[in-house]
């Protein structure tokens, strides 16, 4: 068996409590990744999906508490230093983030923060090879005009442009893992489509590892080989994404399915997972 | 550009005219009469009818008015046949004090109050921002606490006290500095030094606390957001994190309440200049209110107005180049 790309192993993920305790918001999670792989995690908000990639990235909100192994290609990089944690960030693991619009610096060109992505790794690049990357990569998120568009301000741009620049950032480095989290939430439904056939485009043609992070299981069903579906912390099912829907193993992931709604659904309600969920908690309950 | 400008501009000079309207009104008509201020000691009706004739009060209050808008912009007359006295624009009139013409008085002290307004505005600026950073920083900390409190000190503390305490200690106590002298900086730098020092140090102390609690505010709260993430995220240096994207963002608010202080405080620092003897507009001025020397403090105050709104303007236009969102649109 070749080495997973990424490995996570009995992650566990708490925050102080004011009364001196700890509350954890992942606990013991598990999964793995093999190059050029893919995986979907599926949970409802809160659920500490979130809080699983930033620990990957190394970018988990001052006083968290971490335990458990990451692996990236082999090596562990969880509690790494911040310092050698920066060499991975951003070069061989990139992330997309839900808001667009708030993620992207107002004061900057988008030109620039694509370059500034692809200089923070190769330092002796210079600005003018720093551009040609950045043009390079909005054209293939196929954002038209690149290299007009490239001296043009985040607000000028649509919230689905502004996803492609995101994606763009993430893969002027040519990463070998993407996190995705949620990188469909903030935008309307026909752009959704579009962005998620970007990231199948994408990886068919990178071949880059990619983490999908969605509260939605439909997103997943066409984007992903595995799914991990989480709920408070822990992981419930964790299986190829075609059995998940065939053969859904765990009562959440069967109300989860059917809150997804389908088309042959004549009557277009929509299910909610409230009724087979009766003791999730809620934030602040632990 | 050009459109913007013309627009902004005209706002300008209508509001400048509305500002004098305001002083005219409060010192012409609200005012005791000027002429019995003038006349002084031997004083007769005949004497005080002649000021009058000679500052044209006898005219109806709107021709006044514009007589002194026409002053302003056109220079005028005061008096007329033999003894008219031709005051050149921009006419602010002539002190009852001293008679010197006021828009002289004003540009002779300005240099000096110029002075201590930009050596004030560069301490503050600094000790401002650099207190405000490391309480960001190092939130929680004791460098946080240490410099919150000396901001909140700098808040609470009088300006005159603050003023005389320093004083007290520095010159008469410790012998660290000279008793504050009128020299300039091509005579004696080094005096020229020390006697602006303490004036700096007590303009800015107040201002640095108010821009200390707001930097570290903004700081704080601009580290919070989801493109500091970003920039995180791409694997950057802290340093460049926090440089490029929390200090830009986080500081342009300030840029902006920076123009308006310093625009207000070139009307001239009353109580600093006044505590330490410089003679500057702001020391010309609290001689004035004390003398009750109306066309002096009615000079000054449209010249504090015409910084402010012309402060604004620039103001408006630098905001425009240090934020791309901002258009600048004609209201
Ligand atoms: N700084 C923090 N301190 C304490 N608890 C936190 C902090 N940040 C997040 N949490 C808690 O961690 C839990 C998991 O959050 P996370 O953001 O990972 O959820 P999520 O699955 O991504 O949800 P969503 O779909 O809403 O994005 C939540 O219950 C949240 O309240
Ligand atoms: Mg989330």
């Amino acid at each position: 068996m070749t080495t997973p790309l990424l490995e996570v192993q009995d992650l566990t993920i708490a925050f102080p409590t004011p009364g001196g305790g700890s509350a954890e918001v992942v606990s013991e999670l598990g999964f793995a990744l093999p190059p050029g792989g893919s995986l979907g995690i599926v949970g409802e908000s809160g659920s500490g999906k979130s809080m699983t990639s930033l620990a990957v990235m190394g970018l988990l909100p001052k006083g968290a508490r971490l335990a458990g192994r990451i692996r990236l290609a082999g090596e562990d990089i969880a509690g790494l230093p911040d310092r050698r944690m920066r060499a991975i960030r951003g070069d061989r693991i990139a992330m997309v983030f839900q808001d667009p619009l708030s993620s992207l610096n107002p004061y900057y060109a988008v030109g620039f923060q694509i370059e500034e992505a692809y200089r923070a790794h190769r330092p002796r690049a210079t600005r003018r090879e720093a551009r040609r990357v950045a043009v390079e990569a909005m054209e293939r998120v196929h954002i038209p005009d690149a290299a007009r568009r490239a001296g043009h301000y985040p607000h000028q741009f649509s919230g689905g442009m502004r996803q492609r620049v995101m994606i763009a950032i993430a893969l002027s480095t040519e990463p070998d893992l993407l996190i995705a989290d949620e990188p469909t939430t903030a935008l309307d439904v026909t752009v959704q489509a579009q962005i998620l056939a970007l990231l199948r485009e994408i990886r068919r043609d990178t071949g880059t590892g990619l983490v999908l992070i969605t509260h939605d299981l439909a997103v997943v069903s066409e984007m992903v080989d595995d799914v991990v579906v989480m709920r408070a912390g822990r992981c419930v099912e964790h299986a190829p994404v075609a059995r998940l829907f065939s053969d859904p193993q765990h009562a959440y992931t069967r109300a989860l399915l059917d809150a997804v709604p389908r088309l042959d659904d004549e009557v277009g309600e929509l299910r909610t997972v409230r009724a087979a969920a009766p003791d999730t908690p809620r934030e602040g309950e632990r | 550009m050009a459109r913007y400008l013309l627009a902004r501009l005209s706002g300008v000079v209508l509001i400048l005219v509305l500002v004098c309207l305001f002083t005219f009104t409060v010192f012409f008509v609200l005012s005791p009469d000027p002429a019995v201020q003038i006349c002084g000691k031997n004083c007769n009706p005949e004497l005080i009818e002649r000021i009058r004739g000679n500052l044209g009060l006898d005219e109806p209050l709107f021709t006044q008015f514009t007589t002194f808008l026409g002053g302003l912009f056109a220079g005028r007359a005061y008096g007329t046949g033999e003894g008219a006295v031709e005051c050149a624009a921009p006419c602010l009139g002539y002190s009852f004090q001293s008679s010197q013409p006021v828009w002289e008085m004003i540009t002779e002290r300005l240099p000096v109050t110029v002075t201590v307004a930009v050596g004030a505005a560069v301490l503050w600026l600094l000790a401002g921002v650099v207190g405000g950073l490391v309480g960001a920083l190092r939130q929680g900390t004791w460098w946080d606490r240490g410099a919150m409190v000396i901001a909140l000190s700098g808040l609470s503390i009088p300006n005159y006290v603050f003023a005389l305490v320093l004083q007290y200690v520095l010159v008469v106590e410790l012998e660290w500095l000279p008793f504050p002298q009128a020299v300039t900086l091509a005579d004696d730098p080094a005096l020229w030094f020390q006697s602006y020092l303490m004036p700096w140090i007590v303009l800015a102390f107040a201002y640095a606390s108010v821009y200390a609690r707001l930097t570290r505010a903004n700081v704080i709260d601009t580290l919070e957001e989801n493109f500091v993430r970003t920039a995180r995220a791409k694997g950057l240096p802290r340093g460049q994190v926090i440089r490029r994207h929390a200090l830009r963002p986080a500081l342009t608010p300030v840029a902006t309440i920076f123009g308006m202080d310093f625009a207000g405080l070139l009307g001239g620092a009353l109580i600093t200049e006044k505590v330490f003897g410089i003679n500057g507009v702001g020391k010309m001025t609290a001689d004035a209110i004390g003398r009750n020397d109306q066309p002096v403090i009615m000079g000054v105050t449209l010249l504090a107005a015409a910084f402010v709104v012309v402060g604004n303007v620039v103001v408006d236009l630098v905001y425009t180049a240090l934020d791309p969102r901002v258009r600048l649109t004609v209201a």
